[in-house]
């Protein structure tokens, strides 16, 4: 018993890392620009086929179909804020619609590029690292765990510790405000964009190797990343840290006990109360206007 | 006088019209035909000013409720469609209590939790939702005769003049409602929310009861779908169905009556006619994604907004044939607080 509660916080564990990748850059986009990004699932699905096409096919390094990855992507996001978000800017629905058109256009590219088949791609290493028989963490999944920590370390210190950051958080406090100080509306979402989108990139190509890669793979990202940002408060990456662990172990804990989709019912149900009991999230503030 | 003409013209129009269509084509006429059902209802449900993501599940409600019925009960098809309708319309008053509670983009999130806790239950019990293959062997419609017209319904021509003349009673329901003091409310609760709050009007109530109306709507248009297809599974109420409602309607727009209709029209004549035909089938999400990101950047009141601009010169009052008129372009735009 013990043992299969260890395996399962190393799981839950495991799944946290990769999901807080993904809700902290979706909580970004909508922090800075107030746009609810639908196709962020999308931009995971992206970032795994890089790896896909560079890695599996190409052969390349891992480490550099990650980079590619993360860049890749990011420039995606470059693209949607300029063609879409920007243009929408006072129109935050509009911004949501369009971002549900995006994610049909990629989509579709990748069924056309790659098939709708699901991807094999050869894991990047077969070692495991044994605690005891039953409670085993394959290396791969050590590695997506190290990632999440570096990268979210480096953003708490942009945030935290640059101009630019320090830039971003006033302009996701009070764009007005921000920008009669001088701060470039344009450039903090162009940051927040590129970031936010590359961070879900960076999260779905650590994972391409472990799970199934298939043109529809980003719609369970989305959704769990939607439950994750408001239980953890819409507009608090800190809050979506942590809802992410806590979502994380809920989820795994419930699938190891009863199943997946029972699972997704808890999950979406924890949402749907956090919506009705507290909108701010377990860990939010105050509301953003 | 002209406006009877043009009522007539089209009905005949309308009744001429899988004549002139091939089998496959007269199928996606009965579907289309549902579809106008099914976004004419998103529309009342819209115009309290909240976007649902839970329309198509609901729709699914009316479809799963309606089969059961049948199936287990042996009620008569018909009488089951309604009785379908009823439900969906009772399930959207049970979620309507939390939902609520919520708006704007909060009540978009919520809706969409909701219905999708309602799908993945479809799928995970068995008995009697069938699980992830769904429902089969739906009863069809029993045939029948009207002296002046045999109804077999192996033809999609017959099930079409079934589905349109239901389609038609509940659109001029709706357009009743709409034109009532009832429906007048939902505007106001909508553009002005806080002065309706301040006359007495309950809001919340207002809101409800649009939420249920549509509901209702939409889950007749399941009932009509399963009871032609003879077969449902959850992922035919899934969120891409959803996405094709929502671009519908915003392709269209939504401060008139007819813009969502015009939407889902042109959209499914674009879609299955011109690209089915020519052989885009891989290219299909990706051009429907173009055309929503399009229109909502360069044609953000809809196709409607073309029309009406176009019919001006021959309106003796402004905008005197649409209820909103006077109210401000009902973009999704302006929605959301």
């Amino acid at each position: 018993m013990i043992e299969l509660l260890a395996q399962t916080g190393l799981n839950a564990l495991y799944a946290a890392s990769y999901i807080s990748l993904v809700a902290v850059g979706l909580v970004l986009i909508f922090g800075v620009m107030g746009v609810i990004n639908f196709a962020h699932g999308e931009l995971f699905m992206v970032g795994a086929y890089t790896v896909v096409a560079l890695y599996a096919d190409l052969q390349m390094p891992f480490l550099v179909a990650i980079t590619f990855g993360l860049i890749f992507v990011g420039l995606l996001g470059l693209v949607m804020e300029r063609s879409m978000f920007r243009p929408l800017r006072d129109n935050p629905l509009g911004g949501l619609v369009a971002s549900i058109g995006f994610l049909m256009i990629l989509q579709a590219l990748a069924s056309i590029g790659f098939g709708v088949r699901m991807e094999h791609i050869p894991p990047v290493t077969q070692e495991v690292i044994v605690f005891s028989e039953k409670v085993r963490l394959p290396l791969p999944r050590l590695f997506v765990m190290v990632a999440a920590v570096v990268l979210l370390g480096a953003l708490w210190y942009f945030l935290r510790r640059t101009r630019f950051g320090w830039a971003l958080r006033a302009s996701a406090q009070d764009p007005e405000a921000a920008a009669l100080q001088g701060i470039s509306i344009n450039q903090t979402a162009r940051i927040a964009m590129f970031i936010g989108a590359g961070l879900a990139g960076v999260a779905g190509a650590l994972t391409a190797p472990l799970v199934s890669v298939n043109p529809h793979m980003g719609h369970s990202v989305i959704v769990t990343a939607f439950i994750v940002i408001i239980v953890g408060g819409v507009g608090s990456l800190e809050g979506a840290v942590l809802a992410s662990v806590v979502y994380a172990f809920v989820h795994t804990v419930v699938t190891t006990f009863w199943d997946g989709v029972i699972a997704d019912i808890v999950g979406l149900s924890l949402m749907l109360l956090v919506l009705i009991v507290k909108p701010t999230g377990l860990f939010g503030t105050a509301e953003r206007a | 006088m002209l406006k009877a003409l043009f009522w007539i013209a089209l009905a005949a129009a309308l009744i001429a019209l899988p004549h002139a269509l091939s089998f496959s084509q007269q199928e996606i006429l009965v579907f289309l035909t549902i579809n106008v059902l099914l976004v004419a209802s998103y529309r009342l449900l819209t115009l309290t000013g909240e976007w649902s993501l839970a329309h198509v599940v609901i729709m699914g409600v009316g479809a799963y409720a309606s089969a059961f019925y049948t199936k287990e009960f042996g009620v008569f098809v018909p009488v089951s469609m309604l009785l379908g309708a009823v439900t969906a319309a009772l399930v959207a008053m049970v979620l309507s209590y939390p939902l609520f509670r919520m708006k704007g983009f909060y009540f978009l999130i919520g809706s969409f939790a909701a219905g999708e806790i309602i799908r993945l239950l479809w799928k995970r019990f068995r008995d009697p939702f069938g699980g992830p293959k769904g429902l089969k062997g739906i009863e069809p419609m029993p045939d029948f005769s009207i002296g002046i017209y045999d109804f077999d319904f192996f033809e999609p021509v017959s099930y079409y003049y079934f589905a349109a003349t239901v389609v038609a009673v509940c659109l001029w329901l709706m357009w009743r409602i709409e034109r009532s003091p009832v429906g007048l409310t939902f505007h106001a609760v909508h553009w002005q929310d806080k002065l309706a709050q301040a006359a007495g009007v309950n809001v919340q109530a207002y809101r409800t009861l649009a939420f249920v109306i549509a509901s209702g709507f939409a889950g007749l248009a399941g009932a009509l779908m399963a009871h032609y297809i003879g077969t449902i599974n959850p992922n035919s109420f899934d969120v891409e169905v959803m996405v094709f409602v929502l671009t519908w309607a915003i392709v269209g727009g939504t401060a008139t009556f007819y813009g969502p209709i015009l939407g889902c029209v042109v959209l499914t004549i674009l879609n299955e006619i011109v690209l089915r035909e020519m052989g885009f089938e891989q290219m299909r999400p990706l051009i429907y994604g173009a055309i929503l990101i399009l229109s909502i950047l360069f044609l953000p009141n809809g196709l409607e907004s073309l029309v009406e601009r176009a019919l001006k010169p021959f309106r003796r009052t402004p905008a005197s044939g649409t209820p909103a008129g006077d109210a401000p372009p009902a973009s999704p735009a302006s929605d959301t607080p």
